[in-house]
């Protein structure tokens, strides 16, 4: 930590984590760098401010507007702050439309790029080291555990996020939702569905069934 | 850097496990780190990724995900001069000798106004300059066999493989790590797309691709050979 060669490999526990963060916020707090209200309002912020509700939102808004589709697809950022969503980790978001005959689905390979503004912060699944190395190898097979078996005349189209580039998939309008108003399509969208793990079904039900 | 970090395409992690109702944050002490990061003004020498990519491997894999940002996040501090490691050990050894010892607070409901206002505000990548992109919508290159030692976008997996340019999005600073003194000017950057037989030959899966993106100095134009 000091620069010089640290050979301890164990993890903290949680407890350890929780007094260097403690530790560490104290210092912070007391060179005037960091508020303590600053902190809690970020936190707050992203456990209960910034989610997949607000893609959700931007999903049935292309799906009941088609100017408003053809905007979104043309220029992601633009087309999601129109709603009110944007800032980090969402300054160049592409948005990637899922169609009868190629299916998306994004992956951080390096890391833990995820687009904020419109899901928040990624599932822990997203981060984890087994998702990150096997989507692009195997994308069929990971699909598949996540509940999502696609024939093999739908091209699956892996992103790696790599860049400042931020993904979202755009799902496809299940049939027998055509009766449906924008309020009610919203809830039907759920954020596996805007990864590209998951597809959007008209009964609401998760494809991926261990999501919430 | 070749580092453990750049996991596209390994075997031996396992099924990817899922958790119902997840919680964003599972210990308190995530979420502190995680606002501790977006929000200290100061930034990371070298960057943060490449804190947590430099990290010993078997450390990497050990740490849970919110322990590399706390690890990245004070290594950065101390880097740039603003804590010392000595500092931050004495005051853990206070908190554990002394539980009871209350972490000092301090408002400033403006600053708050403010911080949130900063992270709703997005700032193009996009950069504005006088060149024309060398590639072009549809164009089939190949990706150098670039083996940086510092921080670098470009992953093993797709390293000396063609691809075709898909998307092109305007010119971005570059990420990767420069030798000392030297500066770069922004690049193109585009979205290739790698048939998955060309990344994974026979074990690649029926009709799949990858699309990563490629700044222009990763690229080459393809020759075709042998036809």
């Amino acid at each position: 930590m000091s620069g010089t060669h640290h050979h301890d490999v164990h993890a903290g526990s949680d407890a350890d984590m929780a007094l260097r963060t403690q530790a560490l916020e104290s210092l912070l707090v007391e060179k005037g760098l960091i508020t303590t209200d600053v902190i809690d309002a970020v936190v707050r912020t992203y456990e209960h401010d910034v989610g997949p509700l607000n893609g959700a939102k931007v999903v049935a808004r292309a799906w009941t507007d088609a100017a408003y589709k053809q905007r979104l697809l043309a220029d992601g950022t633009v087309a999601v702050a129109e709603l009110g969503f944007s800032g980090a980790q969402g300054a160049d978001i592409v948005v990637l439309e899922n169609t009868p005959s190629v299916h998306n689905v994004v992956v951080c390979t390096l890391c833990s790029c995820y687009p904020w503004p419109v899901l928040g912060l990624p599932p822990a699944w997203y981060k984890s080291y087994a998702y990150r190395s096997r989507l692009v190898r195997e994308p069929r097979t990971v699909l598949r555990e996540f509940g999502l078996d696609l024939p093999e005349y739908i091209e699956v189209r892996v992103w790696d996020s790599n860049s400042d580039i931020r993904y979202m998939v755009l799902p496809e309008r299940p049939t027998g939702t055509e009766h449906l108003r924008e309020d009610a399509l919203v809830p039907l969208v759920t954020r596996d569905a805007m990864i590209g793990t998951a597809v959007v079904r008209a009964d609401g039900v998760s494809s991926s069934p261990v999501e919430s | 850097m070749n580092g453990i970090h750049d996991m596209g395409g390994m075997h031996g992690f396992g099924p990817v496990q899922r958790q119902a109702n997840e919680p964003v944050f599972h210990h308190g002490w995530e979420g502190r780190v995680f606002a501790m990061r977006v929000v200290t003004p100061v930034p990371i020498p070298g960057g943060a990724r490449n804190n947590i990519e430099v990290m010993e491997p078997l450390r990497y894999l050990r740490s849970s995900y919110y322990e590399k940002w706390l690890h990245a996040r004070v290594k950065g501090l101390i880097d740039s001069g603003v804590l010392t490691a000595e500092e931050l050990q004495a005051r853990e050894a206070l908190y554990r000798e002394r539980p009871d010892t209350p972490v000092p607070r301090r408002e400033d409901t403006e600053r708050v106004q403010a911080v949130l206002a900063n992270l709703r505000t997005h700032r193009s990548p996009r950069r504005d300059v006088n060149t024309q992109p060398k590639f072009g919508l549809g164009d089939p290159v190949r990706v150098r066999n670039l083996h940086p030692p510092g921080h670098t976008r470009l992953p093993r997996y797709v390293r000396g493989k063609p691809g075709v340019v898909v998307r092109f999005y305007g010119f971005q600073d570059v990420q990767d790590a420069q030798p000392p003194g030297v500066t770069v000017e922004p690049q193109a950057v585009y979205a290739v797309r790698f048939a998955a037989s060309e990344l994974w030959g026979d074990a690649a899966q029926v009709n799949s691709t990858v699309c990563i993106d490629m700044w222009e100095s990763y690229l080459e134009p393809l020759e075709e050979q042998g036809k």
